[in-house]
């Protein structure tokens, strides 16, 4: 029970990740490598006050999130007003400097032994510890991310974001500020990722940058094209697959060696066949591939 | 005697060395629709991509009912009443055609991000709003019937028309028409240069870019002709015409 509880808890957290990156690169066009970096920030910021100032999870997420939204303007306002595939660039750096700060300084973030024992939230005085109660409190955000999520895309903005992705040009003539709306969905979805970061910190209660690399951010785009980019609902498809997946494969009864290297094989074999035969993913209405290779 | 909408002085502009604008000025006054000619590479698009500022000019100025707008960004020349059209037809292929006038309204309160979650109620009247707009805009035109198809699956007249139909609802006082009846059926020419016609009746400047000479000689007011960046006959379309300049070019 527990097992299946912690899967459950396992599919919210990526839920909220690739949602809250659907919001960029599937509803904007925006290929963004840097999503585990804002997700380690989250976790990072939300243990290291839990841990030295002892403030409450509500205190620690809002800062959490707040800190992940600067770094997003920080990484987007640069590079998001000159051309796409320098924003691409700019994510996958600060993807690279920020794994390279958690694992390099020691005497802050603990390095590569981590930062163990985050205690467990407590909300409104009501303790959470265990784990049906972290499952329904990750479930809360979840929701959230989803509702925030609908909302946006739903509305003129989403719209506008749409005519982005598919032609600047037109949106730019129809009077929309460009650099500014791909600005603002980024900071966006990097507040969300660091939600989700939140969550696992204290969910988990030890963290350590390998949760955080770049195998991580590719991790949660192959979720995001497999599940169906473009689509609201696509990525919580795709979280689902690409987290139960591997978990089936416990059951082949596989030595951990093998099942650990079939794991990555599998999502590589997975992202190639639906690259190739279903671009669109399960749900989703966007092909994502380069505006040139569209023109 | 009417005032000048638009103003352009002097402008220049080169692309490795080859003038594309040569010490190019004009002037379109209120209300009028002005015809621009001239053989392929005269540099009548990148005039337009450079008034409306998808190009920076090298030299000259641009002026907008007196107010200097040179070098600013496409968005706030799109807001501040230039409105145009594409010649290789631009429009957003996977939203419906009403979603695309849609997006083509200027300042939406929905499409600020915080009125959506503290102000939703104001985004949701005007949105309403709009999208009646859209519908009798889309009626008037013809196309009343296709606003919830996807714009990809209208013919290729039927999409010139919905772009001139997103620059309506731009409610620009300035329209920049590149080609927009080139490559169409016969009927969907009259239906849209009837609605050209019909545009400074409600206060719009146009200039159109068109090959389709005729196209231009029903419509235009005054006729410019452009070569090699530079203007070399101006009056009006009888007179453009009969210029010998313009029947030698167009024999070359």
């Amino acid at each position: 029970m527990e097992y299946l509880l912690h899967i459950l808890i396992l599919i919210g957290i990526y839920v909220i990740l690739s949602v809250s990156l659907n919001l960029i690169t599937g509803y904007t066009g925006l290929l963004s490598i840097a999503h585990a970096a804002f997700y380690g920030v989250g976790a990072y910021v939300a243990a290291l006050m839990a841990l030295n100032l002892h403030s409450t999870f509500l205190v620690n997420i809002i800062c959490a999130v707040i800190v992940s939204g600067l770094l997003g303007a920080l990484v987007g306002i640069p590079s998001l007003r000159i051309r796409d595939d320098y924003f691409v660039i700019a994510t996958f750096a600060f993807q690279v400097i920020t794994f390279s700060i958690l694992n390099n300084w020691v005497s802050f973030t603990g390095g590569p032994m981590g930062l163990p024992g985050i205690p467990q939230p407590t909300i409104f005085g009501l303790q959470v510890s265990s784990h049906l109660g972290f499952l329904i409190l990750i479930a809360l955000f979840c929701a959230l991310t989803l509702w925030v999520t609908r909302r946006i895309v739903r509305s003129p903005f989403g719209r506008v974001l749409k005519a982005i992705r598919e032609d600047e040009v037109f949106a730019q003539a129809a009077g929309k500020n460009v650099a500014a709306y791909k600005i603002i969905v980024f900071v966006v979805g990097a507040g969300m990722a660091a939600m989700a970061g939140v969550m696992y910190a204290y969910y988990i209660s030890f963290i350590d940058p390998t949760s955080f690399t770049v195998m991580e951010s590719i991790f949660i785009i192959s979720i995001v094209i497999i599940g169906g980019a473009g689509s609201l609902w696509g990525p919580v498809v795709g979280a689902v697959v690409l987290v139960l997946l591997p978990e089936l494969l416990r059951f082949l009864g596989l030595p951990s060696s093998v099942a650990a290297n079939l794991r990555q094989i599998i999502y590589g074999g997975l992202l190639v066949v639906f690259m190739m035969w279903r671009p669109r993913g399960f749900l989703g209405e966007y092909a994502f591939q380069s505006k040139e290779a569209r023109e | 005697m009417t005032g000048s909408t638009l103003g352009v002085n002097g402008l220049s502009k080169s692309f490795d060395g080859v003038r594309a604008i040569a010490d190019f000025s004009c002037e379109l006054r209120d209300g009028e629709i002005l015809g621009l000619i001239g053989p392929n590479g005269a540099g009548k698009t990148t005039l337009f991509n450079v008034v409306t500022g998808f190009i920076a000019p090298e030299h000259g100025q641009i002026s907008l009912k007196d107010n200097e707008i040179t070098g600013l960004a496409p968005y706030r020349l799109a807001n501040l009443g230039i409105a145009r059209t594409f010649q290789d037809l631009r429009l957003i292929r996977q939203l419906s055609v009403l979603e695309n006038v849609l997006l083509s309204f200027r300042s939406q309160p929905g499409e600020r991000l915080g009125n959506l979650f503290f102000r939703s109620e104001r985004s949701r009247q005007h949105e309403a709003l709009n999208r009646q707009t859209a519908i009798e805009l889309l009626e008037d035109t013809g196309l009343g019937d296709k606003a919830g198809e996807s714009a990809d699956d209208l013919s290729y007249g039927q999409q010139k028309l919905l772009s001139l139909v997103c620059c309506l609802a731009a409610e620009a006082q300035v329209l920049l028409l590149d080609e927009p009846v080139a490559g169409i059926a016969p009927e969907m020419i009259d239906k849209i240069l009837g609605i050209i016609r019909d545009l400074p009746v409600k206060g719009k400047s146009v200039i159109l870019i068109e090959h389709n000479l005729d196209a231009v000689m029903q419509v235009c007011d005054r006729v410019i002709f452009m070569d090699a960046g530079a203007k070399v006959s101006e009056g009006t379309p009888e007179e453009v015409r009969n210029d010998p300049k313009v029947i030698e070019a167009y024999i070359d």
